[in-house]
C-alpha cells in the first residue's frame, strides 16, 4: 500500500513554515483561499476553484500589486496544495465514515 | 510560461543539465521538469517524494492503472499538458494505448474492470465538485475495490489536483506528441524522485 501520509505532512510544512520569499501568513492564506487581498485573492480563487482559467492577466495583476515572481510562485503552489489537501481529507473523512461499521 | 524566473531562472548546474536533455532526447525540456527544478526544495523534492510514493509505492493498483487515473484526473481538470503527459505514460506502463482512449473517451463503456471505473467516476466526482461522500463512497467498495485501493488512489487523486493546477497556472507550454513519449519513457524508467 502507498502511504503518502509521511510525506504530504512534510510538504506541506515545507511550503507553510519553512523558509519562503513570501510571509508565512501570505502562504497559509494561499494555502487556505482566505484572506488575502486583491488581486492575489483572485489569483488564489482561480488556482484552487479552476485553475485552468487562469490567464496572463492574472498573473500580470499579481505582480502590479507588488509581489515579486518569487512571491506569485510560492502562493500559486500554496494554493493548489491547499485546494487538493481539502480535498483528500474530505474524500478521507467519507472512506471513514463509509467503512465505520466493518 | 508565465513566470521568468520559471523558464529561465535555474542555477548553472540546472540549465547544464536542461543541455543534457536536450541533447539526450532530441526534444525541449518539458515545463513540469522547469518547475520541479526551480528552487526545488521549497517544491520539487518535497512534492516529487509525495507523488513517487502515490504512483510508484507498494499498491495493488499497477502502474499503468495510476497513471490512468493522474491523466483522468488531469482530464476533468481541464489540464491539456497532464492529460496528454500521463496518457502518454499510461499507454507505456499498459502498452494499449486505445484502452487510454477508450477511459478517456467514455467511462461508462471502456472495457475495464469495475473496480478500477467506479474508483475512476469517485476521482472525477471529486475532481470536479471537490467533495465526496460516504455514499459515494459505499458504491466504489460495492464495485469492488478494497479501502485501501481507494485510499491508494486517493493519493494519485492529491498529487495530480495539486500538478494539474499548477500546470494550467503557470501556463505550460503544450509541445506535440513526441516530447511527452520521451517524458513517459523517462518516468517509466526513473520514476518521479
Amino acid at each position: 500500500m502507498s502511504d503518502i501520509r509521511q510525506a504530504r505532512r512534510a510538504l506541506a510544512s515545507r511550503i507553510l513554515e519553512g523558509d519562503g520569499k513570501a510571509s508565512s501568513s501570505e502562504r497559509r492564506a494561499a494555502f487556505n483561499n482566505s484572506g488575502l487581498a486583491k488581486p492575489a485573492a483572485t489569483l488564489v480563487d482561480k488556482v484552487a476553484s479552476h485553475a485552468y482559467r487562469v490567464t496572463d492577466e492574472d498573473i500580470a495583476a499579481a505582480r502590479e500589486s507588488g509581489l515579486n515572481e518569487d512571491q506569485v510562485f510560492e502562493i500559486v503552489v500554496c494554493a493548489a496544495i491547499g485546494a487538493a489537501t481539502r480535498q483528500y481529507d474530505t474524500a478521507l473523512a467519507a472512506l471513514e465514515a463509509a467503512t465505520e461499521n466493518e | 510560461m508565465r513566470l521568468r524566473i520559471l523558464d529561465s531562472g535555474h542555477g548553472f548546474g540546472t540549465k547544464a543539465l536542461f543541455a543534457l536533455i536536450r541533447t539526450m532526447s532530441r526534444q525541449p525540456v518539458l515545463d513540469v521538469i522547469k518547475l520541479v527544478k526551480y528552487r526545488a526544495d521549497f517544491y520539487g523534492r518535497p512534492m516529487g517524494a509525495v507523488t513517487q510514493d502515490a504512483m510508484r509505492g507498494p499498491s495493488t493498483w499497477s502502474v499503468g492503472d495510476r497513471e490512468l487515473m493522474a491523466a483522468f484526473v488531469a482530464k476533468t481538470n481541464h489540464s491539456d499538458f497532464c492529460t496528454k503527459a500521463h496518457s502518454a505514460v499510461a499507454e507505456g506502463a499498459y502498452r494499449d494505448g486505445e484502452k487510454v482512449f477508450a477511459v478517456l473517451s467514455d467511462l461508462d463503456t471502456a472495457s475495464i474492470e469495475e473496480p478500477l471505473r467506479a474508483t475512476l467516476l469517485m476521482l472525477g466526482k471529486l475532481t470536479r465538485e471537490h467533495v465526496v461522500d460516504a455514499e459515494d463512497m459505499r458504491a466504489v467498495l460495492a464495485a469492488g475495490a478494497s479501502r485501501q485501493q481507494i485510499e491508494d488512489a486517493l493519493a494519485v487523486c492529491f498529487s495530480f489536483n495539486v500538478i494539474g493546477r499548477l500546470a494550467d497556472a503557470f501556463g505550460f507550454f503544450v509541445p506535440g506528441p513526441k516530447a511527452f513519449e520521451a517524458g513517459a519513457k523517462y518516468l517509466l524508467a526513473r520514476g518521479y524522485r
